[in-house]
């Protein structure tokens, strides 16, 4: 540990967990400084978990409220599985920052608020009339009053920067300060500024001074009482190694992977839209493993072209979030009638219409379900925590493959954006994935685009320029024995029927519905999807602790569901489905299975507290 | 292909073995007889040819094409060409649309295709009507145009798709008319020989809700007059007597219709064909009679890099450049950490 070499080092308060928010305009650079601060506690072998919550608008007018970004860490000597539910520290670099986040800051919780930015101007802009500075607003908390803006004008003083210039340092004079409290090392973040102003040395230098600087400030100033300096030991994970990973990088990397063990090229077709837009850059990048991209003119366009690609033998991707999801509506129904692979990628954001572009939320999933015209089922899986995102995109690109069906993979924004300590696998260790195509050197005698393989009902897959293969299809009904086109009733009625005895034999190929704590036959079942994983599985291991009958159901196959899962579900007396979005889940367990369950509903565009499902169960335990 | 190969494939192995189905009378017919008759001359690959339409009369069209076809939804046909263009780029894409298909509901991804230059062929019916929904107005249906949906007459402005097609960046606009089979045949394999998206245009009849639509400037019986048939460097002349010619109206960017000898004027006053030049591309595709002839051939043709080469020459570049990936480099790249 970079401190325990200091000359003045500290005795270090050990702690279990710690929540910090860094809070501040969205020009302050919040978003670098907390994963900053993520990458070196990572590195320190603690378990993790963040949550970048930032807004709409690119550039929101300074000093504003709605122009405040934060980012929270969640570290931990233990695993941890969520981004916490209230900070223990909060660092409010501006006026506009403590009052949009003090709220959730616990009661003793630690402040470390930039003076410097509390100006008349700034206080009047974040509606305060007097300054909480003066009052007894943060008595409830221990303080850190420091001139930030002063202190980082200072530190790089030398450089002759402009005071504007000068003053973006000061998120990097604050990094080096909660760096020390905390005994992180600085090397990781001045390797990452020599690199990121490789070209810019003057930014460089100026970045690193005012890191130094901060860092400094920590070792040497007289902290006030009650300010300690704190270490969390390493967490006791797994053996192997590790990198922190985004939802929205691991899926990039799943999708590419799913190219690499299929042996197939990948496609995608996508349309620029929050929060998916980084799967896009992502995998834009990825050139050299053969990987196309195709940022089109929009969200249909996008979705045509991936069809348009799977039926040329690759694998035609479209990433996106709800409304790209309503466009290519009608495009989804004609892959599902041609009966041929597409990965359809919603990263869920707050709905309906374009929402909360930038929050989280599960309410797509009856749009993925059911929003198409006509009897249209499709596959659809959802991965549970950032890294899932890399496995949950090889399973779907799997499904689509091998049953030549649409399918669709749901994340959200929380998953999107949030970062996990992530175990790497190794490739030789993933199941090759194994496309089937028509061999036009052993074309069956009553070869036809609709032939299927009896065991998975999937059609044959003949690409253009297979000599001998030649076919036409599209999205008139076809005859189940010929493949022409057909408007006979009795035909329309055992096409449609086969595309659904498709899609429901999945649940043959998928693994059985498992318990993630507890088992069948509790009182109570807490049934999730999707990214409330962390929440869930934090609060029923909490529950269980104290010796509540409760587990926790994780279901990442939602169509078709795990040929179980009604079963598991009859054990328990009571089921309850904590979603962000107003009933989804819980509407079809009901009417898929006949059960009572009850639903838990949090619609805030932020991710569940821990408590919160907590308080759930105890409601529903009695 | 030159003439001395030999030509195994014939028209009938173009043909599938659906029956088709438009109604008696359909320019549709003949724009089909014309392209299966030219196929057997452009390709002896019949597997790696691919007709791709949206909705639409005209978008039956594959499944009468013993092609890889596929029938697509209204409007989108050139988006799914470019996906599997981008999939598979050997292969040889038509993209059959109609007048609504491609400029009204299909509008956005035509101008998108056109300016990218993904390397296929478009073959446009412009009918001047919607047939498969009985007989409402389109995007390019005149002024006044009297149908179930404009019952006093249709008040919207029509499209002219050469000219939106040229505003779009095409960089081939060529056009034909059905049942001229000695024209639209060279048309097709003009556009075919086009590296980069080649845009036809096919006046066509709809002899059901809008029979004679083209006749103004179709009719054999006043051709002459009402059509310039267009020859790269050679200057504009039409008219039964060849002595009708078009030049710039002096000092105003505008054509005119000039007679040769008449006030003086000779062969060297009038304009001479330019399929390089941009701005007389725009100038010829807006004339229609009465006022002028509507001018056939290769209105614009001036080749530039095709989408889908660009594509993947940047993907074989990058792989030379860095290496083809590899996943278990890229999953470790970065700062990783190990616990034992």
């Amino acid at each position: 540990m970079q401190t325990s070499t200091s000359p003045t080092a500290p005795v270090r308060e050990e702690l279990d967990a710690v929540v910090i928010r860094f809070a501040g305009d969205s020009g302050d650079g919040m978003q670098l400084t907390g994963s900053q601060f993520t990458h070196s506690t990572a590195l320190m072998g603690n378990d993790l978990a963040t949550f970048p919550d930032y807004p709409a608008e690119i550039r929101a007018p300074a000093g504003t409220t709605y122009g405040v970004s934060g980012f929270q860490v969640h570290f931990a000597s233990h695993d941890i599985m969520t981004p916490g539910d209230e900070p223990d520290v909060l660092v409010a670099m501006n006026p506009a920052a403590l009052k949009t986040n003090l709220a959730d800051l616990k009661r003793g919780g630690l402040i470390i608020v930039n003076t410097g930015a509390f100006t008349d101007g700034n206080l009047k802009k974040a509606g305060y009339t007097t300054n909480p500075l003066d009052d007894d607003t943060l008595a409830p908390y221990r303080e850190l009053r420091l001139d930030i803006s002063k202190h980082t004008l200072a530190a790089v003083e030398d450089f002759e920067l402009g005071t504007k210039e000068a003053l973006r340092s000061k998120n990097m004079w604050t990094l080096g300060l909660v760096l020390w409290l905390f005994g992180r090392d600085m090397q990781p973040t001045i390797e990452w500024l020599g690199q990121k102003f490789a070209k810019k040395p003057e930014i460089r230098d100026s970045n690193i001074a005012a890191l130094k600087a901060g860092n400094a400030y920590g070792e040497t100033a007289e902290m006030p009482s009650g300010i300690g300096v704190y270490q969390v030991p390493k967490a006791d994970l797994g053996a192997g190694t590790y990198r922190n990973i985004t939802g929205n990088e691991a899926l990039a990397w799943g999708l590419t992977a799913a190219s690499q063990l299929s042996d197939l090229r990948l496609v995608l077709g996508s349309y620029p839209i929050t929060p998916a837009s980084t799967v896009l850059h992502a995998l834009a990048k990825l050139k050299r493993f053969g990987v196309t991209t195709f940022q089109a003119e929009d969200e249909i366009a996008a979705c045509c072209a991936a069809i348009g690609a799977s039926w040329g033998g690759a694998i035609g991707v479209t990433t996106t979030s709800g409304p790209g999801v309503a466009l290519k509506t009608e495009a989804i129904g004609l892959a599902i009638i041609l009966e041929l692979p597409l990965i359809v990628v919603d990263i869920q954001r707050g709905g309906p219409s374009t929402g909360l572009p930038t929050k989280t939320e599960q309410s797509d999933l009856l749009q993925a379900m059911y929003g198409r015209n006509g009897d249209s089922p499709l596959a659809i899986v959802a991965a549970a925590t950032p890294g899932d995102c890399f496995f949950m995109a090889i399973e779907a690109v799997r499904l689509s493959l091998k049953y030549m069906t649409p399918v669709m993979l749901l994340t959200d924004g929380y998953l999107a954006n949030g970062a996990e300590p992530w175990r790497i696998p190794k490739m030789a260790d993933l199941p090759k994935l194994e496309a089937k195509f028509a061999d036009p050197d052993n074309i069956p005698e009553d070869y036809h685009p609709y032939l299927r393989n009896p065991e998975t009902l999937a059609r044959i897959w003949a690409k253009p320029g297979m000599p001998g293969l030649e076919h036409r299809i599209g999205g008139l009904e076809k005859h189940f024995d010929s493949g022409n086109i057909s408007y006979d009733p009795d035909n329309h009625h055992k096409m449609t029927k086969t595309r659904a005895a498709k899609i429901a034999g999945i649940a043959k190929d998928i693994p059985a519905q498992a318990c993630d704590s507890g088992e069948a036959g509790d009182t109570l079942a807490v049934v999730g999807w999707g990214s409330t994983y962390g929440s869930i599985a934090q609060a029923v291991r909490r529950a269980r602790s104290k010796g509540k009958k409760v587990a926790h159901i994780h279901i990442r196959h939602l169509s078709p569901f795990p040929a179980n899962l009604g079963e598991l579900l009859g054990s328990f007396d009571k089921v309850i489905v904590p979603e962000m979005n107003n009933g989804m889940l819980v509407k079809i367990l009901r009417s898929d299975f006949l059960i009572d369950a009850q639903g838990v509903n949090k619609i805030a565009g932020q991710p569940f507290k821990v408590a919160e499902i907590e308080a759930a169960i105890e409601q529903h335990l009695g | 292909m030159s003439p001395s190969d030999p030509i195994k494939l014939t028209r009938k192995d173009f043909a599938s073995d659906q029956d088709v189905r438009w109604c008696p009378g359909c320019g549709d017919y003949a724009i089909l007889a014309t392209v299966q008759r030219t196929l057997p001359e452009l390709t002896q690959e019949k597997e790696k040819t691919v007709f791709i339409s949206g909705i639409g009369c005209s978008s039956r069209f594959p499944y009468y094409m013993n092609t890889y076809g596929f029938h697509s939804i209204h409007g989108r046909a050139p988006t799914f060409a470019t996906g599997l263009k981008l999939a598979n780029p050997e292969l040889d894409i038509w993209v059959i649309s109609g007048d609504g298909d491609g400029f009204s509901i299909g509008g956005n991804h035509m101008l998108h295709v056109l300016r990218r230059n993904v390397n296929l062929q478009i073959l446009l019916f412009n009918n001047r009507i919607y047939g498969l929904t009985k007989g409402q107005y389109s995007p390019t249906s005149l002024v006044g145009l009297r149908t179930p949906s404009s019952p006093f007459g249709s008040v919207d402005r029509p499209v002219l798709p050469a000219s939106v097609a040229l505003g779009a960046g095409a960089r081939f606009v060529a056009r034909s008319v059905d049942t001229a089979a000695k024209h639209l045949g060279p048309m097709l394999k003009e556009a075919h020989a086009f590296r980069g998206t080649a845009f036809l245009e096919i006046m066509q009849n709809c002899p059901v809700f809008a029979d004679g639509t083209w006749l103004h400037a179709t009719d054999r019986a006043t051709a002459a007059e009402t059509q310039l048939m267009l020859e790269h460097g050679k200057p504009m002349i039409f008219g039964k007597e060849k002595n009708m010619g078009l030049r710039l109206r002096p000092k105003k960017l505008e054509l005119e219709i000039v007679k040769l000898g008449e006030n003086g004027v000779t062969e060297d006053d009038l304009l001479v064909h330019d399929e390089t030049n941009q701005a007389m591309a725009f100038l010829l595709a807006a004339m229609e009679p009465p006022t002028f002839p509507i001018a056939l051939g290769v209105l614009y043709r001036a080749p530039a890099p095709a989408y889908d080469d660009a594509v993947i020459s940047q993907i074989e570049a990058t792989i030379e450049k860095q290496g083809a990936g590899d996943m278990d480099t890229l999953l470790n790249s970065g700062h990783t950490w190990t616990v034992e």
